[in-house]
C-alpha cells in the first residue's frame, strides 16, 4: 500500500501523482518504469517513472486516463492508497556525453522524459527538447524542461501554442539546422515510430522507451515482447529503452491492440 | 531434524509394535490400493473445483495398514525433505490423524501442497518394498500426506510447528516460492527473525501464479503460509531484491545470510514466424492471468482471450495445467502439441490421465513451424511438422526427427507456449562475484547451497533451471541447515 501525497491535474484527462514510495525513490534512475495495481481486482500496469524526491521518499508519476486501468487510478485522490506499487524495473537510461542531444516527447511520454533530460544535461549534453500535444493545454512541465534544455521547442497539432505540427515537424527542422549525435523519444508507438522512421533517414542513432503490455514486470510472462533486429526481447527486463531503428513498431503497435475490442 | 535413532526409536515404541502386530503381513500386502476419489470429468472441465477429492478417513486407515513400517524404509530416501514416512503413515493407520499431520511438519513446511503436486510416483512411492520386491503398487504415501495435512487443517486444530528460542539473527529470503517458504520454515524453527521478500503481489511463487486452483487452490497455500507467519516469519511483498533493494541495503539492514529462491523465470519460445501474434502467450502468461490475477472472472480488471481452439505446445505438467485451464475457461478443441510421442511426456502419468478424461486432444510427434494471423494480427492457424522417433538422445530419450515434407494445418484461435522456461537474470546480475553458469543459473556448492558468495545460498529453479515444488523444498531445507552452521561458524 502507498500513499497518495499530491495530485494535480495538468488537464483533465492527464494527472500527476505524487506518492510515497522511500525505497524506490532511493533505488530509481531515469528511464525506470514501475508496476502499478489498484484494488484486489485490479490489473496490473506499467508506468514510467517521471520524477522522484529521495528526501520526502516520493516518486511522481504522470497518468493520462485513457482505459479501465489508468481511469481506477485517477480516481484516487490525495491520502488514497495505491494498493501494489513495485519497482524500480527495467534498464536505467544509458547516460554519458553524447554531444547534442535531441529529446523528442510527446503526450504524456514528456513525463519520463523529463528525468532523461536532466541527466542528459548533467551529464555535459547539449539537449535540445521538442515536446509535442494536440493542443496548449495539454502541454505539461514546460518550465522545468525549459530549465534543463539548452533550447526547447514545442509543437501543437492546433497549433494553438509554440509551433503548428507534429513532433517530427519539429525534430527534422533541428537535424536540418545542425549535427546531431542522439535522438531519445519516448511518446505514443505511433509518434515514435515516425519519429524513428525520421531520424532513421537522416541515419541520426535513436533511443525509443517502449510502452507495452506488461502482467508481472519482472521477465516472467513474456507479454511485453517485441521484435528489436529480428529477435524477440522483453522490454520489462531487455528494455524499456532500445535503438529504435531496430524496433518493429507495426508489430508493437498490433500487440498493443491485442485485448482492445 | 530426525535422525536415524530418532527414527528406529519410533519405531520401537510399544505402540508401534502392537500395531505391526495386529495385522500379518500376508493380510496387508493382500490389500489393494486406493483409488482417489475424483471429481467427474464431465462435471470438472466446466468448473475450477479440485480434481482429486482426498480419501475418506476409513479409505486412509485401510490404505495406512498396506505399509509394512519396514525396520528399513527405503521411501523415506526418495523423499527430498526427508519426511518420517512409515511414523506419519503408522499413525493414520492407528487413527491418530493430528499426530500425523504434526509428523509431517516437522520437516516439511507445506504437507498439503506436497500432497497435491509431489511427484510421489518419482520419489518416496518408487522406493517402496511393494514395487521394489512384490511388483505390486506402491503405498499411496501421497495421497496419505494429503489426507493427514488435510484433516488437520479441516479440524480446526492447526499446530504450529515449535521453535527454538529467538537468536536474533536477521535472514533474508528472495522469492516466496516452495525453496524459500521452506527455508523460512526451518531458519524459523532455529530461533532466526527471517523476512522473506516477495516480487509479487500474492505470497506462494509459483504455487499461486503457476499450479491452477483445480490442482492447488490458493486457499490451501495460504493456510500453510500462515503457519510460516505464526512461526514469526515475516512477509513482505512487492519488494525485488536486486531492485528495489540492494544486496547491499540487506547488509545495512543486518541480515546475516541470503537465501535467493527466485525461481525460473524467463519463458523460452521457439523463435518460429507468427509467435509474435495476438494470442499466442507464454504458459507463464496465461496461468499468471488465470490464477494470480483471476482473469476468467468477470469482475477482474486483467483480461484473458477464452479461446475455443486452443493448442498448447509442450508436454511438461505446465502444459497439462494449461490446457486443462484452457477447457475450463469454454475451449471447444483443447490440444496438446508435443515433438516426442506420449511415452516421452515429461508431465506426471496422473495429470495426462486426468487431461485424456476431460476431452484434451493430444498431438503427439508433432511440431510447431509457423502461425498464420488474421488481418488484424490473431493467431487463426497453426502449421505443424510430423515427426517421427529417432535414435535416443542425451537425455536417453528417443529424439524425434522431421518426417521430411509431412506438414498438418490446424485452426487456431490460441496457443499457449509451455516448452520452457530459463532463469531470471534479475537477482545475480545484480550481485557482483555471484557466479552463475551458462545457462544463468546460480552456481552453488551441491552439499551445502552455498555460492562463492559466502553469505549468499541458493536453492529451486534458479539453481537447477527449471524442476518441481518438492526439489525446490529439498533444496530450501538443505541451505537453512548449512546457513545456520555457517552463521555459528561467524561467532565461533
Amino acid at each position: 500500500m502507498n500513499k497518495i501525497i499530491s495530485k494535480e491535474y495538468y488537464s483533465d484527462r492527464v494527472i500527476k501523482f505524487e506518492i510515497e514510495a522511500p525505497l524506490i525513490a532511493k533505488s530509481r534512475k531515469a528511464g525506470h518504469f514501475v508496476i502499478v495495481r489498484v484494488g484486489d481486482k485490479g490489473e496490473r500496469i506499467p508506468l514510467t517513472i517521471a520524477t522522484a524526491d529521495v528526501q520526502r521518499g516520493t516518486i511522481t508519476l504522470v497518468v493520462q486516463n485513457v482505459g479501465k486501468s489508468s481511469g481506477k487510478l485517477c480516481e484516487l485522490n490525495e491520502g488514497d492508497y495505491i494498493t501494489n506499487v513495485v519497482g524500480p524495473l527495467g534498464k536505467a537510461t544509458h547516460i554519458e556525453n553524447f554531444g547534442t542531444v535531441v529529446c523528442a516527447g510527446g503526450g504524456v511520454g514528456v513525463a519520463p522524459l523529463f528525468p532523461i533530460v536532466e541527466a542528459l544535461k548533467a551529464a555535459g549534453n547539449r539537449v535540445i527538447t521538442v515536446m509535442a500535444a494536440r493542443s496548449k493545454d495539454l502541454i505539461i512541465l514546460e518550465e522545468q524542461m525549459a530549465a534543463h534544455s539548452d533550447e526547447l521547442i514545442i509543437m501543437t497539432d492546433d497549433g494553438s501554442y509554440g509551433k503548428k505540427g507534429l513532433v517530427t515537424n519539429g525534430v527534422e527542422e533541428i537535424i536540418q539546422r545542425e549535427k546531431v549525435d542522439l535522438c531519445v523519444t519516448i511518446g505514443p508507438a505511433v509518434m515514435m515510430k515516425f519519429v524513428s522512421l525520421l531520424t532513421k533517414k537522416y541515419e541520426v542513432p535513436t533511443v525509443a522507451s517502449l510502452n507495452t503490455i506488461m502482467v508481472d514486470g519482472t521477465g516472467m510472462c513474456g507479454a511485453c515482447r517485441v521484435t528489436v533486429g529480428g529477435k524477440t526481447k522483453f522490454v520489462c527486463v531487455d528494455g524499456p529503452e532500445f535503438d529504435a531503428h531496430q524496433v518493429d513498431f507495426d508489430e508493437m503497435l498490433m500487440r498493443l491492440g491485442s485485448y482492445s475490442k | 531434524m530426525i535422525d536415524k535413532e530418532n527414527k528406529s526409536d519410533r519405531r520401537s515404541e510399544i505402540w508401534r509394535e502392537d500395531l505391526r502386530k495386529a495385522l500379518k503381513a500376508k493380510e496387508r500386502t493382500g490389500l489393494t490400493r486406493v483409488h482417489m476419489n475424483e471429481l467427474d470429468p464431465q462435471v470438472r472441465c466446466h468448473n475450477n473445483e479440485e480434481v482429486n477429492l482426498g480419501l475418506t478417513p476409513e479409505q486412509a486407515q485401510t490404505e495406512a495398514k498396506r505399509c509394512l513400517d519396514c525396520a528399513e524404509p527405503n521411501c523415506m530416501g526418495g523423499c527430498p525433505v526427508g519426511i518420517d514416512i512409515p511414523t506419519f503413515v503408522k499413525y493414520i493407520e492407528k487413527g491418530e490423524f493430528l499426530n500425523a499431520a504434526k509428523t509431517l511438519k516437522e520437516t516439511s513446511a507445506l504437507p498439503a501442497v506436497c500432497g497435491r503436486v509431489c511427484p510421489q510416483e518419482k520419489q518416496c512411492e518408487s522406493k517402496c518394498i511393494y514395487i521394489q520386491k512384490m511388483g505390486k503398487e506402491p503405498v499411496a504415501i501421497g495421497y496419505l500426506e494429503r489426507f493427514a495435512a488435510d484433516y488437520e487443517r479441516e479440524s480446526g486444530q492447526m499446530s504450529v510447528p515449535e521453535t527454538a528460542p529467538k537468536n536474533n539473527i536477521k535472514v533474508a529470503v528472495v522469492g516466496s516460492g516452495p525453496a524459500g517458504l521452506a527455508f523460512a520454515g526451518d531458519m524459523a524453527k532455529l530461533g532466526y527473525s527471517v523476512t522473506v521478500f516477495e516480487a509479487l503481489h500474492e505470497i506462494g511463487g509459483v504455487l499461486k501464479y503457476g499450479i491452477p486452483e483445480f490442482r492447488l487452490p490458493n486457499s490451501i497455500v495460504d493456510v500453510e503460509v500462515e503457519i510460516l507467519r505464526q512461526m514469526g516469519v515475516e512477509f513482505i511483498t512487492d519488494c525485488i531484491v536486486g531492485k528495489t533493494l540492494s544486496y547491499d541495503d540487506l547488509h545495512d539492514m543486518n541480515f546475516k545470510g541470503i537465501f535467493i529462491g527466485s525461481g525460473a523465470g524467463l519463458p523460452r519460445f521457439m523463435g518460429i514466424p507468427g509467435e509474435n501474434l495476438n494470442g499466442v502467450m507464454s504458459s507463464n502468461e496465461y496461468l499468471t492471468r488465470v490464477n494470480l490475477m483471476d482473469a476468467a472472472n468477470p469482475d477482474s480488471d486483467t483480461p484473458v482471450f477464452f479461446g475455443k481452439k486452443v493448442a498448447i505446445i509442450g508436454g511438461g505438467n505446465t502444459a497439462m495445467d494449461s490446457v486443462r485451464t484452457a477447457r475450463r475457461l469454454g475451449a471447444e478443441r483443447a490440444m496438446i502439441v508435443y515433438r516426442r510421442s506420449e511415452e516421452e511426456m515429461p508431465a506426471r502419468i496422473e495429470e495426462v490421465k486426468h487431461a485424456k478424461e476431460e476431452g484434451i486432444e493430444f498431438f503427439t510427434l508433432r511440431n510447431p513451424m509457423a502461425y498464420l494471423g488474421t488481418e488484424k494480427g490473431h493467431v487463426r492457424k497453426m502449421i505443424l511438422q510430423v515427426m517421427e522417433l529417432g535414435e535416443p538422445d542425451a537425455s536417453g530419450r528417443r529424439s524425434p526427427v522431421e518426417v521430411k515434407g509431412v506438414t498438418e494445418e490446424i485452426d487456431v484461435d490460441l496457443v499457449i507456449v509451455s516448452v520452457g522456461v530459463s532463469p531470471n537474470p534479475l537477482i545475480p546480475s545484480s550481485i557482483a562475484g555471484l557466479q552463475v553458469s551458462k545457462w544463468g543459473t546460480v552456481i552453488v556448492n551441491q552439499d551445502t547451497m552455498q555460492s562463492d558468495v559466502k553469505d549468499i545460498f541458493a536453492g529451486g529453479d534458479i539453481v537447477r533451471g527449471g524442476a518441481t515444488v518438492i526439489l525446490a523444498m529439498g533444496d530450501g531445507r538443505k541451505a537453512a541447515a548449512n546457513m545456520d552452521e555457517y552463521i555459528r561458524g561467524l561467532k565461533a
